[in-house]
């Protein structure tokens, strides 16, 4: 999707304001947020996928306004009421006003370490990785309107393959429940001036995580 | 966050949203669906337990063990875990160098991937537009926003987060730290260092 999550190379956003002694969470709430999106992570009603699919659905403006957690927040709502999990006239009444839905896997507090640690997504091979270290390759010029890990400044761009990561599951598929359908993935870096012209820092190279489906082959 | 400088912008529905997440939260358990004990336990973990200190660790271990650090940069997720550094690290976490050549730095323009099992929380600027948007075209301008300045031949590599990789950088060990424990070595070591927008405060 060409949304405006998608800044990689955009100007005007100002310069990068580091906090000293910044606390983990400023208000409450924001602990509140974070801990009620984990917890429902957990349930396995959707993916890591279609979770920033639902951030990247927020209208732009919307996103842009939001906060952080203010968007996780809006997320949240959108796709618990998508689900039918929780409906909008509960939201204003601010409680339950009929029971829940599915019994899904419920965080209980002795289980919340175990689930604080990042899962895996490496899924087993159906086929051999294409590419290896160190083969040219050119990003396909690729624009779905939905979820995609490509980012807009490098597609079409010529980069190098440099390590083989494995075969993960497949963000493209995963987040419009297409299943897991494992990619190979791929670091692959670009020289600055590839990505941003002849006026970029000429020690500025850029990698970004590839998978497979958004490469091709080059071919001189 | 009311009026904080890091916002993308000002003016959005703070109170608004605290209503939202109480009622999520009301109705969720309500419903079934979550117990706040659980929500609690969340927020304590990474209130007190999971921070950079967790990196910090990482990477002094990595100055003071050669192979530790040759293990690191090959397998980092299971070179913490089996070397018993720290208990709990998810897959797909790679481990980058810094060196006399080429320094750095860790983005996610998407969204804000960020290694939360070694660092925690990423900070309001790592989430920030600014950020996400300069990170990978103008990344010494970035640094100059972080009092960063790099020799002209340092080549800046950034690594932008599009899958689920995770990155933690392995800054260089400054000069003047010969003898140092690791735990000496580890208070060195800032969350922005593993970010790669730092460096280590070399000592006086």
């Amino acid at each position: 999707m060409n949304g405006v999550h998608d800044m990689g190379g955009m100007h005007g956003f100002g310069p990068v304001r580091p906090e000293t002694n910044e606390p983990t969470f400023h208000e409450e709430w924001e602990g509140r947020c974070l801990a009620l999106n984990r917890a429902m992570g957990f349930a396995g009603l959707w993916n890591i996928d279609q979770t920033r699919a639902a951030i990247e659905n927020l209208p732009p403006e919307i996103y842009l306004q939001a906060s952080y957690y203010e968007r996780w927040a809006l997320r949240l709502r959108n796709m618990l009421v998508e689900r039918g999990l929780v409906d909008l006239e509960e939201m204003t009444a601010g409680h339950a006003l009929r029971p829940g839905k599915v019994p899904s896997p419920k965080l209980m507090p002795a289980d919340v370490d175990k689930s604080l640690t990042r899962g895996a997504y490496a899924r087993e091979a159906r086929n051999s990785p294409r590419y290896k270290p160190g083969d040219l390759v050119r990003t396909r010029n690729l624009n779905p309107p939905t979820h995609t890990r490509l980012p807009r400044y490098a597609r079409g761009r010529v980069g190098t393959v440099e390590t083989i990561r494995g075969c993960h599951v497949f963000p493209d598929s995963a987040a419009i429940g297409e299943g897991d359908n494992p990619q190979w993935l791929y670091t692959v870096c670009f020289d600055g001036q590839e990505l941003w012209g002849e006026k970029s820092d000429p020690r500025l190279e850029v990698s970004i995580e590839a998978f497979e489906p958004y490469l091709e082959a080059l071919r001189d | 966050m009311h009026d904080h400088d890091n916002r993308d912008a000002n003016g959005s529905d703070l109170s608004g949203t605290q209503l939202r997440v109480r009622a999520l939260e009301t109705i969720l358990t309500e419903k079934g669906y979550v117990e706040p004990a659980a929500l609690d336990r969340i927020v304590e973990a990474y209130e007190t337990r999971i921070g950079p200190h967790i990196g910090a660790r990482v990477v002094a271990r990595a100055w003071t063990d050669a192979a530790f650090k040759r293990w690191l940069l090959e397998d980092a997720t299971h070179a913490i875990v089996d070397a018993g550094v720290a208990a709990h690290v998810g897959e797909h976490l790679i481990a980058v160098e810094n060196t006399e050549r080429t320094h750095n730095m860790v983005v996610c323009t998407l969204c804000s991937c960020y290694p939360w099992d070694v660092l925690g929380l990423p900070p309001t600027w790592y989430k920030s537009s600014a950020y996400r948007s300069r990170a990978v075209i103008d990344p010494r301008g970035v640094l100059a926003d972080f009092g960063v300045v790099l020799p002209e031949h340092t080549v800046i590599r950034v690594w932008d987060s599009t899958a689920e990789t995770r990155f933690i950088v392995v800054p260089m060990r400054p000069p003047g730290t010969e003898g140092w424990s690791e735990e000496k070595l580890a208070t060195l070591v800032t969350r922005d260092c593993m970010v790669g927008t730092g460096l280590p405060e070399p000592p006086p």
